[in-house]
């Protein structure tokens, strides 16, 4: 029986190959026609070579997570059929090229022979083998080259008529090939359905653009995968928007630019991984002690040390939530894919301006690297939030200005540089009200208390974790991060029997914590399951910590893979 | 405006006679005779005796962590170009730790002045060599002579590209000043070298060692500061002789300069509103 409406495909071959710009490409037809996306990259930390994966599921409704098992593979090079080969399913076929691929007799009936260097060739060049394999695809699953030509043509438009033309060709070849030559009775059917207003975007992306909707107007990094796409981003829009947007000498170089442009008056961010991060520590504590309003973006791959670069994991909350010798107030938000990125990194730039500490943004590879489909970003909701920043005509009628005034809320109003009557230093030494150094030991408890106090005020308009499924039932799942995704697939994919005996608590606000509500929650729940994309379950640990509630079933991994959707279904069947 | 006027009620916390005095005065001196206001410096001050200036100094300041001064300096001056931003830094802070920022902010040639308190010791830290000891010198973490050679700031900071590179000398606080009234007046990176015998850690360098040694650029009628060979060559004498002076200038574009997004009203005076991204959504649909 045909299945109809949804595909996993998987392209795969040497970095080089053209692997991911082929992915990007079969994403936007498939989103053109009117369906829903998730794709997922794996590629070693190198620049050609290497074995390079791109993997896209197809779907009418939203999709967010990925399978372990593939329809269609297309395999550029004999390594996909070593390496990617079991992860067909039954029925599932792979387009291998003929003129460099052998497939072993066991999987002949499900091989699909193109001779995609031969056509490639006769588009025009070898580089092409993508393109052919695409339109192959299009083939076998009833869609016809309408959209496909368009999304080739835009793609390539910015390297001129030739290269358009010979893409299209080979898109046609590969269409045709199929045409001709197989019979199109494959399982899966993507007929063209009705367009949405959706954008295929990854969470670094929308992070950035979430950060720009709220009035990022500096942003400084280093490069480090997985969060330099913000960087290559809002480098690539920062002439025109009128940002500053800077690649400094080191991570402690970027954010101590960012503090210092913070301290201007400007609304920063910084973004970095797990090692840039680590030697940002020692300025997030001065940060914190400055009172100095800043967004830091920590897109997490595997650690420690170099760890694994290209690969997802979820195993630095403990480290943001304790970073840096003393104590200070923060507080660590975790976006669970591009939608949620989007709208924590405008509200970022407000509490960071508003609560004047440190804002720690926590994501990770699968979803800063994986490109979805969200319906286009709206920004009418949207506030500008700047706390108490004074301006000139309000600083004009305070006598004696105090920078770190002791208040209830525990904020003090800001003055910035080139104000009149407001001078004061931001001092990385224990201060008073002014700003002057100062040891004694009334005034440490007053600072200390006062900066504290900051994290009550915000505790009283924290938002809730988040309750998917039925909030009512007594078997609870409990995750934070890129994780949301499998769980709500898997979820939709269980009988409403079962949907109807569970609920998922995701907790996107991890500092402060919402203790009361999560306590509540567990203390009602029979039956409790955390899920965690690394080995020492780092949100159980917080949870422990908060409420006393150790939670025993856990479900952990990290061997640098997401979740499967196959995985969480077995599970959650069985829960 | 006078140079009391950028001085604090905070009693200064350095040691009579110490040479950061000179710097001092001469900075507060430079800056009321260019008729600048407090609140229109941002002073960005490294960790050790010399950012404990920070308290003494009437202007808006950032007392930084050690060595990452000058970073903090380039981000301010980016966001508001208003700002005269002037970073002053121990040699520990600038040579040691701070090394790699003060490579790049040459390369790059933000607007903003660095002057190095030079006194060859960490001193806040009772008087371990600093990067800048001379080889052989003696202190508590080297009792058997430091084995490294010494940084020379001057040569560095012409090798990286410096647009503005001068050293003065505390005790003669009047070229200082001068110096220091030239390097704000720049149009981008200033480096200035401050000779500033510490009288407590270091007995060697003292000022009479100093007052022995230096000879003004200025007096060289033959002495050409656009010429960068020149320069290089002065800039590596130091023993028997010290020259002190601005060693090298040129009028290379700034790091501001190069951003077009920068030109007309400063970054941060212009207005924050929720940015409208449709336009920007095009390229993912
Ligand atoms: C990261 C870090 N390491 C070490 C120190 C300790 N420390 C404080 S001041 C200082 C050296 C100061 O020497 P210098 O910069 O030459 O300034 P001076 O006191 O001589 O003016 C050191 C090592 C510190 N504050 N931070």
């Amino acid at each position: 029986m045909k299945n109809k409406n949804k595909l996993s495909w998987k392209i795969a071959g040497e970095a080089g190959f053209g692997i991911k710009s082929a992915g990007i490409m079969f994403g936007k037809i498939f989103m053109k026609a009117g369906y829903e996306i998730f794709d997922y990259v794996e590629y070693p930390s190198l620049i050609r070579g290497g074995h390079n994966t791109f993997q896209l599921i197809v779907g009418t409704h939203s999709v967010n997570s990925v399978t372990k098992g593939v329809d269609i593979l297309v395999a550029l090079n004999q390594n996909t059929v070593y390496s990617n080969i079991t992860e067909l399913v039954p029925g599932g076929v792979v387009i291998y090229d003929k003129d460099k691929v052998k497939l072993t007799a066991k999987y002949k009936a499900q091989g699909i022979a193109i001779p995609l260097t031969t056509l490639a060739k006769q588009a025009g060049g070898e580089l092409m083998r993508n393109v052919v394999a695409i339109g192959a695809t299009l083939a076998l699953v009833d869609q016809d080259l309408k959209i496909a030509n368009q999304i080739v043509k835009n793609n390539f438009k910015r390297k001129g008529e030739k290269i358009v033309d010979n893409n299209l060709k080979a898109l046609k070849l590969g269409f045709d090939f199929i045409k001709k030559n197989f019979k199109q009775d494959f399982l899966c059917c993507l007929p063209t359905l009705e367009a949405k207003n959706n954008i295929l975007i990854t969470a670094n992306e929308s992070l950035a653009l979430g950060a720009l909707a709220g009035g990022l107007n500096f942003y400084v990094a280093y490069p480090m995968t997985p969060s330099s796409s913000i960087l290559h981003y809002l480098a690539s829009v920062a002439q025109k928007l009128g940002i500053v947007v800077k690649h400094a000498e080191d991570e402690i170089g970027v954010i101590n630019m960012a503090l210092g442009a913070s301290h201007a008056g400007a609304r920063a961010m910084v973004g970095t991984s797990g090692g840039g991060f680590a030697l940002m520590v020692e300025s997030l504590g001065l940060t914190g002690l400055t009172e100095t309003p800043l967004v830091i973006v920590n897109v997490q791959r595997g650690g420690p040390a170099t760890g694994l670069p290209t690969w997802t994991e979820q195993a630095d909350m403990q480290f943001m939530l304790r970073a840096a010798q003393g104590v200070f107030p923060r507080i660590v938000l975790a976006p669970g894919d591009a939608q949620e990125a989007f709208d924590l990194g405008a509200e970022a730039l407000n509490l960071a301006e508003t609560y004047q500490l440190p804002i720690l943004i926590l994501s990770d590879k699968l979803i800063a690297e994986g490109n979805s489909t969200v319906p286009a970003f709206k920004t009418n909701h949207l506030k500008i939030n700047r706390g108490k920043l004074l301006n000139q005509t309000q600083l004009n009628k305070i006598k004696g200005y105090k920078r770190y005034k002791v208040t209830n809320d525990g904020i003090s109003p800001r003055a910035l540089p080139g104000m009149k009557n407001g001078l004061f230093i931001a001092n990385s030494d224990e201060h008073n009200e002014y700003g002057f150094s100062e040891e004694g030991s009334a005034n440490r408890i007053a600072q200390v208390d006062k900066r504290q106090r900051k994290l009550d005020t915000f505790a009283k308009v924290l938002p809730e974790p988040i309750i998917y499924g039925n909030p009512k039932a007594k078997k609870t799942i409990v995750i934070w991060g890129s994780t949301k995704g499998v769980l709500l697939d898997a979820y939709t994919e269980l009988k409403s029997r079962q949907q109807k005996k569970i609920k998922i608590m995701q907790l996107q606000y991890i500092w402060p914590f919402a203790t009361d509500f999560v306590k509540q929650v567990l203390n009602k729940s029979r039956k409790v399951l955390l899920v965690e994309n690394n080995s020492n379950a780092q949100l159980g640990q917080l949870i422990a910590q908060e409420t006393g509630i150790i939670i025993k079933d856990k479900l952990l991994k990290y061997d640098g893979r997401p979740f499967y959707r196959e995985e969480i279904i077995k599970v959650l069947k069985k829960f | 405006m006078k140079e009391a006027d950028f001085t604090t009620k905070y009693e200064s916390t350095w040691c009579p006679g110490c040479g950061n005095f000179g710097l001092w005065i001469a900075m507060k001196q430079a800056l009321a005779e260019l008729g600048l206001k407090p609140e229109n410096v941002l002073m960005v001050y490294g960790i050790g005796c010399s950012g404990n200036g920070v308290n003494f100094t009437k202007t808006y300041a950032w007392h930084s962590l050690h060595g990452r001064a000058v970073p903090t300096a380039v981000g301010a001056k980016l966001a508001n170009k208003e700002l005269t931003v002037i970073v002053m830094a121990g040699d520990g802070d600038g040579m040691g730790e701070g090394m790699g920022h003060f490579i790049h902010a040459l390369r790059g040639n933000a607007d903003i002045t660095y002057v190095v308190h030079d006194n060859k010791t960490y001193s806040l830290t009772t008087g371990q060599a600093a990067p800048t000891a001379n080889k052989g010198y003696k202190a508590k973490s080297t009792p058997e002579g430091i084995i490294e050679q010494a940084v020379n700031p001057v040569s560095l900071a012409l090798a990286a590209g410096g647009s503005f590179v001068a050293r003065g000398f505390a005790g003669q606080a009047d070229q200082l000043k001068e110096i220091f009234k030239a390097a704000i007046q720049h149009k981008g990176f200033s480096f200035i070298d401050a000779l500033q015998p510490c009288i407590t850690f270091n007995k060697i360098n003292t000022f009479k060692w100093y007052l022995d040694r230096v000879y003004s650029l200025d007096d060289n009628s033959e002495y050409n500061r656009t010429d960068i060979k020149q320069a290089f060559k002065e800039s590596l004498i130091w023993g028997k002789k010290i020259p002190v002076g601005i060693f090298y200038q040129n009028n290379r574009a700034t790091y501001s300069d190069h951003l077009p997004q920068l030109k007309g009203k400063t970054l941060i005076k212009r207005p924050v509103q929720v940015r409208n991204v449709a336009p920007l959504l095009k390229e993912f649909s």
